[in-house]
Order: structure tokens, then C-alpha cells, then sequence
């Protein structure tokens, strides 16, 4: 076991860090004021455009999909130096991290040059329009409509249909939408996914209100929305192979801490401050053993990522231990966050003028509620988890092998 | 970066598992129920593969490998619930190793090496954390009392903790010496025989001074954790196979997610456990400044993780987990032993947190 970087990785960190110091300087520090729309969109089209110039985007992807061909380990690297910074990252994670990987593994050459490079450059951003009002954990539950428009092999589709909890799809350029094609077979063989442009005829993004305040996500509605048979991806009825590529790509992106989300050592430092009827908070011993929780929690996840970089560093295929991610991330952040707002007594729950460090615990308490439910419920990882890994037989899905039509309808 | 066992441990790992999967596991461990705790037989192959000398230095007729050896041997002997005294062996050496000075290395380990000398540490008294001790040494004399110490039965040398002039430390007693008597005692645990060790002005020699058994807790806080774990994920198996095969309601009760998501959270305590433990014993054995904060972190994630699978193993196999003829018990009651075999959760996880303190301290 060795935990230092290898002669190689050690440079390529060297080269990350004096490039983020040449160009990050301005993000040395969290912006005073949360960027306005306009201004996070351009920030973040610079900053991907700058990393691209650099070559610091597309680490793992092949050279021919305009990557750099590196391993997963110079990717961590980069991020790891980056995290250090405040650059604005969020706008690109979901195009790059799941949209772009989907269409390289399942469109075709033409598609592949037109969409992927513009894409890596920062000039176009992608969203993932796949969850419904009537189906989310259920994904195969979807309803949207596309239909040919002819009976010409390749004929355009037109779909019609509402997604939801569409992160960023007010600000996209693209996006990439599972749709039904045959409701008349079993719900998970009538999907076809295509890529549909976000500013064509008849969509329509509108931002909904999250719990925390914040409008990161929208409902989209496509009214008559016409789309290429070229911008179809995978064959017709295939849609939900498709979508598993997407998916897989996700429990990747999502898996880890969101980036600048507090931490144990965060809390350790504010329950220092924190004085009680019996002296710092940090002395008492349930916050203690609370703390240690947090650490186990939080370092376990890294300790756990570091295992499954080191396998593929071997070229070994990664244990299932990664699947563990995302639903120790989202429940450790809600119990720091409300750990850290009861130590604080009544002025956890005030708002105004809140300290800073507290004011990051009550900002992680509101997005941990929506981290465990996106890209997959704290239930459904579970599922996962023990049907995937363990082996555990299935739940009952008394719909599954219905048609859909018939299904819907019962 | 490389976080994984040696292939050497890797293949240590494959042999140990292959001899306790035929010669231990739980049904063999109930035959030591109301026994001394040792399987003898087991015990002399474990001694002729040579696992008792893997960790001693060649110098002193061992083999001389890394501690990662020790680690996957305790996990394969806590998967096995093997009636042989390997985890206590394996922490006394740990201590010869780290803190034995050239003669106490020289007259203790080649023993251990060959099997002649079978050598447990003692710390625990009654109620006391192992910061602290009531047995006490002066003019090289150690008295007092020392209970549950498992394994002493079968020990000749015991490595005692006690209060001495610069606080407590470790002492090396010869158990065939004078004053010294033992009795058993008994625990929950009813395979793992523990005893009583009285001390009346028996000769003791210090080993190593006070810090260098606080290092020693943290080695074997190591080893704990990866027997653990191997309990742990024993427990685990069984709930899993369980639930796989039962059927209630007409369909098998893995399906219901009141069981299934049960093993969902086995398995990511274990995972998260294995990820600590791993890190602890790479900071052991690179003597990395980071070994208390790792060691005290996968003692308590270990101890999570098992408490967890084997109290929900019993609770997945319904009326027959709890009875007798059940082997959920032995994963059960072991947990209980695991847990207070070197100081409690609580001692462990504040250890942790003052670990991390110091370390920012030093950082600021
Ligand atoms: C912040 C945020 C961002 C998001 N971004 C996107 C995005 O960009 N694109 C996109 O397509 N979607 C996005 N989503 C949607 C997300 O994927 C879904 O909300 C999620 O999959 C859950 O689906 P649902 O909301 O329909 O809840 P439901 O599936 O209706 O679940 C409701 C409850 O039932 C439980 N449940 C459902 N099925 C089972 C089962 N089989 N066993 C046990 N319990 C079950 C769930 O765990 C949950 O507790 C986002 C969501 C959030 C919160």
C-alpha cells in the first residue's frame, strides 16, 4: 500500500496547480454575493473554456473524442486542486458528466463530431430531461410521446410530453430525453432516447422554486417538438439501454461531496467556538461521538472513492464499494447540518446575519434534502445496493412485464 | 497511489481463508462452547503454515512480513470465529516488534515464532478505560488484577499494562514465573474463554515507556478491526444467504425492504469500516504520523459495522436466529467480546476526535 502520488501523478499535480494559480486567481476566495444568472453563465462558459484551451477537460475521455486520454487518477487529481478553488463547475457537471458520455457511446460519427467537442469547449450546455411528474425512481414509467411523423425509415419524431426537476434545462443549449415510442410493450422495451435542441419550437423551460429557495431546476413542457431521426440515440426501442449509460455515468458524477459543502473538520471548528452551560461544545461527549461519526462518514467515502481509483489505476475493474457513495454523502451532510444548527439553539434557526460558518451549515441542511433524492432515491440506492451486490431477489414490479398501455391503464 | 493489499497478504488472505473454511466456522466453534477455547489441532497447523512467525523478524526465526500479514490473518480468524488464540498472539507480537528492546526480542519472539510460546496482552480491569490501569509496578514487582484477558489459559507470557513511576506502560510477565495465578472468567462470549490473571509481586519488565503503549493500543486497535470486519462480514453472509432462502407471505423475505435494505446498510457500514481499516493498517505499517486517527477511526467503524450485522442477523432469521442451535449467537455474543477486548466505543471515538484536534493544531 502506498498513499503518495506516483513520479507521474506528482508532476501532472504540479502542472494543475501552477496552472490554477496562473489562471484561478480571482476564485481564490467564494464570491461576496451569489452570482446573478447572466453572470454564473458566463463565469462558468470562461472557466470551461479556459480549462479546455489548457487541456484540462475531458481527462478520461479518448483522444479521438477530443479528451486527453488520461486515467481517472489525473482526473481526481485536477479536481482535487481545483476544489481548493471557488470556480463556478455546477453548470457543466451534467452535460459532461452524463449527457456528453451518452452520446459518445451511442450516437453516430456525424452526431459525435457535431455535438461533443462544442460541448468540452464550454460553448454549449446540456441538461438530462428524464424524470416526470408521474415517474421518477420509476424511469420506465415515462410518458412523453414521440411519433413519427411519416412512415419514411427516417422520418422525423415529434414529441409531446412534460419533464420535471430538469436541473439547469432553463439554461441549456441541449439536452438529452428519454421519450415512449411504443406504449403497446412492457414499459421498459417502448423507449427511445434523441437529443433534443432546447431552444427549438414548442419547448419550454420553467424554472420551479426548490425547498432551499434556490430555482435550480425547472419543468419542461414539449408541445409538438420536432426532432431528426439523426438525433435519435441508439436504435428505436432501445431507449432504456440507452438510458443506463446515462445512469451509470451518474452514480459516477453524483457519487461524491458536492464541492465546498461543510465538513467534519468544519463542524469540529464550530463547536469549538460554540460555548455551552458546561463549557465548548467540542468537549461534551455525545458531540464528540457525534464528530466522530461525521469523520467516519466523510473520510470513509474518500478513503472508499481512493479504493476504487487505485483498482483502475491497476486496470482492475473497481469493487462495488462505490455504490455506497451517494447515500452515506447525502445523510452524513443532513446530520452535520442539523448537528450544527441544534449547537447553535435558537439562533441555528435564524437566518439573518447568521455566521457565516453557520450560514453554511443551514444552506447544506436545505440541499441534503434534495441530495438524497436526486439521481436516485436513498431507498432505491438501497435497492441497488442489495439486489445488484448482495443478490437479493427483486421487489415485486407487478407491472413489468404488462404492456404499458395495459399497465397504465389498470 | 496503491490501496490494496501486497500480493503477498492477497495470498496469505487465500490460504488462511481456504484452512478456516474447512477446519473452523461456526460449527466447530460450537463445539468449543464450554471448552478452553483452543482447537489444538487447528492450532498446531496454524503454527506449522507459519502464521505465528509471519510478522517476527527473520532474525529471530520468523518471516519477517509487513503487518499487513497480521491484519488479513485476523480478519480470516474473526471471519472463522477460529477457536486459536491467533488475535491475541498477533497484538502480543505487535508489541515485541514495536517496543521490545534486542534481548526481550530475543528471548520472546523466536517462541512465539515456533508455537512454545503463546503470548496475550492484558489490559482490561473491570470498568477501566485503557488509559488507565490499577495494577502497579515498583522495584520491578507487579501486583494487582487483570480480567477478562482472552486467551489466557493457553498463554505462558502475558503483556500487562500498569501504572508504573512514569504512568501506565506495558510489563512482559512470565506466566510459568512465581506469583502469578489465573482462573477462568466467565463472559458472554462462550467460545472465546477469557480468565482472570492475579498478580502478587510477580517479576514484570517494562516494555516500551508510557507513549509506547499508546502506540501499542493503536497497532492493535488495527488488528481488532480487521478481525472485526471478518466477524462483521461472516454475519453478514448469513443474514444474506438467509434471506435469500426464507419465505414469508408466499415470497422470499429478501424482497421486503424492511430486510433487504437492512443488508443494504450491512454492507455500506462494512464497506465504509473496510476503507478505514484499510487506511490504518497502510499508516502501521508505513509507522505514518496519521496511525492514531486511522487505527481509531477503523475501531470504531468496525465495532458499527458489527454491532449492526450481528445484531440484525439474529432479527432477519426470526425465532430460529434466537435459538440455541442457531449459529447467529456466536456472531452475537463475539461482537460483545470484540468490543471490549481494547476499550470501548466511546474511548475510541473520543480518542479520534483529540487525534484530529492535535493533528489541526499542528497544522495551525
Ligand atoms: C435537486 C434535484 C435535481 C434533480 N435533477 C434532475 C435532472 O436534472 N434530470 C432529471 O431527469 N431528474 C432530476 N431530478 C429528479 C430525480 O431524479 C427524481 O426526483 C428521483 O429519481 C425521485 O423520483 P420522484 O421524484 O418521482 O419520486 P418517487 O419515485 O415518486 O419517490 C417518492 C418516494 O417513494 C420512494 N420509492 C419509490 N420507489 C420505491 C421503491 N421501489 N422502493 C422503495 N421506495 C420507493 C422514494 O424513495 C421516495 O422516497 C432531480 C431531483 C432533485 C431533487
Amino acid at each position: 500500500m502506498d498513499f503518495t502520488d506516483s513520479p507521474d501523478d506528482a508532476a501532472y499535480r504540479a502542472r494543475a496547480r501552477d496552472w490554477l494559480a496562473a489562471n484561478g486567481a480571482e476564485y481564490r476566495t467564494p464570491p461576496a454575493e451569489p452570482y446573478s444568472r447572466d453572470e454564473l453563465v458566463r463565469r462558468s462558459r470562461a472557466w470551461q473554456k479556459a480549462k479546455h484551451q489548457a487541456g484540462y477537460t475531458g481527462i478520461t475521455w479518448p483522444k479521438s473524442m477530443g479528451g486527453q486520454g488520461l486515467s481517472p487518477m489525473h482526473a481526481i487529481i485536477f479536481n482535487q486542486e481545483q476544489s481548493r478553488y471557488f470556480a463556478p463547475t455546477g453548470l457543466f457537471e451534467i452535460g459532461l458528466g452524463m449527457c456528453i458520455p451518452t452520446v459518445f457511446t451511442h450516437g453516430s460519427p456525424e452526431i459525435i463530431a457535431r455535438y461533443v467537442a462544442p460541448a468540452l469547449a464550454g460553448d454549449e450546455v446540456w441538461c438530462q430531461l428524464f424524470s416526470e411528474p408521474a415517474a421518477g425512481s420509476d424511469l420506465a414509467g415515462i410518458r412523453t410521446r414521440a411519433v413519427r411523423d411519416s412512415d419514411a425509415p427516417d422520418a422525423d419524431w415529434i414529441i409531446d410530453g412534460q419533464k420535471v426537476w430538469t436541473t439547469n434545462a432553463h439554461l441549456s443549449d441541449y439536452g438529452i430525453i428519454v421519450t415512449r415510442t411504443d406504449p403497446s410493450v412492457p414499459k421498459h422495451k417502448g423507449l427511445t432516447m434523441f437529443i433534443v435542441d432546447m431552444h427549438g419550437d414548442g419547448v419550454e423551460a420553467r424554472p420551479l422554486k426548490q425547498m432551499s429557495g434556490g430555482s435550480d431546476f425547472n419543468e419542461v413542457f414539449f408541445t409538438g417538438v420536432r426532432v431528426k431521426d439523426s438525433h435519435r440515440l441508439g436504435a428505436v426501442g432501445d431507449g432504456w439501454k440507452v438510458a443506463l449509460t446515462t445512469l451509470m455515468n451518474e452514480r459516477l458524477a453524483v457519487g461524491g461531496k458536492p464541492s465546498h459543502a461543510p465538513d467534519y473538520a468544519m463542524l469540529m471548528d464550530f463547536a469549538r467556538r460554540i460555548e455551552t452551560d458546561t463549557g465548548p461544545a467540542i468537549e461534551q461527549r455525545d458531540v464528540r461521538q457525534r464528530v466522530a461519526a461525521a469523520y467516519i462518514a466523510d473520510e470513509g467515502i474518500k478513503l472508499t472513492q481512493m479504493r476504487a481509483l487505485s483498482a483502475l489505476s491497476k486496470g482492475q475493474v473497481p469493487g462495488p464499494e462505490q455504490s455506497i457513495s451517494k447515500v452515506v454523502v447525502a445523510k452524513t451532510m443532513q446530520e452535520m447540518g442539523a448537528l450544527a444548527l441544534d449547537l447553535s439553539e435558537a439562533a441555528g434557526l435564524v437566518t439573518a446575519d447568521a455566521d457565516p460558518v453557520l450560514a453554511k451549515f443551514q444552506g447544506s441542511y436545505m440541499a441534503a434534502a434534495g441530495l438524497r433524492i436526486a439521481g436516485g432515491t436513498d431507498e432505491i440506492l438501497r435497492n441497488i445496493i442489495a439486489e445488484r451486490v448482495l443478490g437479493l431477489p427483486g421487489d415485486l414490479r407487478p407491472d413489468k412485464d404488462a404492456p404499458f398501455n395495459a399497465a397504465v391503464a389498470a | 497511489m496503491d490501496f490494496d493489499f501486497s500480493d503477498d497478504a492477497k495470498t496469505l488472505r487465500e490460504q488462511a481463508r481456504k484452512l478456516f473454511d474447512e477446519r473452523a466456522g461456526p460449527a466447530v466453534a460450537r463445539k468449543h462452547i464450554d471448552g478452553d477455547g483452543i482447537d489444538r489441532d487447528l492450532w498446531r497447523t496454524v503454527v506449522e503454515l507459519g502464521w505465528t512467525a509471519a510478522r517476527v523478524p527473520e532474525a529471530h526465526g520468523g518471516i519477517g512480513l509487513s503487518a499487513e500479514a497480521s491484519c488479513v490473518l485476523a480478519e480470516e480468524a474473526g471471519r472463522a470465529l477460529a477457536a486459536v488464540p491467533l488475535g491475541s498472539v498477533l497484538a502480543a507480537t505487535e508489541a515485541l516488534i514495536a517496543l521490545g528492546s534486542p534481548e526481550q526480542q530475543a528471548r520472546w519472539l523466536p517462541g512465539i515464532a515456533d508455537g512454545s510460546v503463546v503470548a496475550v496482552p492484558a489490559w482490561a480491569e473491570g470498568g477501566l478505560s485503557p488509559a488507565k490501569a490499577g495494577a502497579s509496578v515498583s522495584g520491578g514487582r507487579i501486583s494487582g488484577t487483570k480480567a477478562p484477558v482472552p486467551d489466557l489459559a493457553a498463554a505462558q507470557l502475558a503483556i500487562v499494562s500498569a501504572s508504573g513511576p512514569d504512568g501506565v506502560g506495558l510489563y512482559l510477565v512470565d506466566l510459568t514465573g512465581p506469583d502469578v495465578a489465573v482462573e477462568p472468567v466467565e463472559t458472554l462470549d462462550l467460545v472465546r474463554r477469557h480468565g482472570g490473571l492475579t498478580l502478587t509481586g510477580a517479576p514484570a519488565e517494562p516494555l516500551g515507556g508510557p507513549s509506547g503503549y499508546h502506540d501499542w493500543l493503536d497497532r492493535a486497535a488495527v488488528l481488532g478491526a480487521f478481525e472485526a470486519l471478518g466477524t462483521a462480514t461472516a454475519a453478514m453472509d448469513m443474514a444474506v444467504a438467509y434471506a435469500k432462502e426464507r419465505v414469508a407471505f408466499g415470497q422470499k423475505i429478501g424482497r421486503y425492504q424492511g430486510v433487504k435494505h437492512k443488508c443494504a446498510d450491512m454492507f455500506i457500514k462494512l464497506e465504509l469500516a473496510r476503507a478505514h481499516a484499510l487506511h490504518a493498517a497502510w499508516a502501521m505499517g508505513a509507522d505514518a504520523a496519521e496511525l492514531r486517527q486511522a487505527a481509531s477511526a477503523a475501531r470504531v467503524a468496525s465495532l458499527d459495522a458489527l454491532a449492526f450485522c450481528a445484531e440484525e442477523n439474529v432479527q432477519i432469521h426470526g425465532g430460529i436466529g434466537y435459538t440455541w442451535d442457531s449459529d447467529c449467537q456466536f456472531y452475537y455474543r463475539r461482537n460483545r467480546a470484540l468490543a471490549a477486548a481494547l476499550g470501548s466505543r466511546t474511548f475510541w471515538a473520543d480518542r479520534l476526535v483529540r487525534s484530529l484536534e492535535q493533528r489541526n493544531a499542528v497544522a495551525a
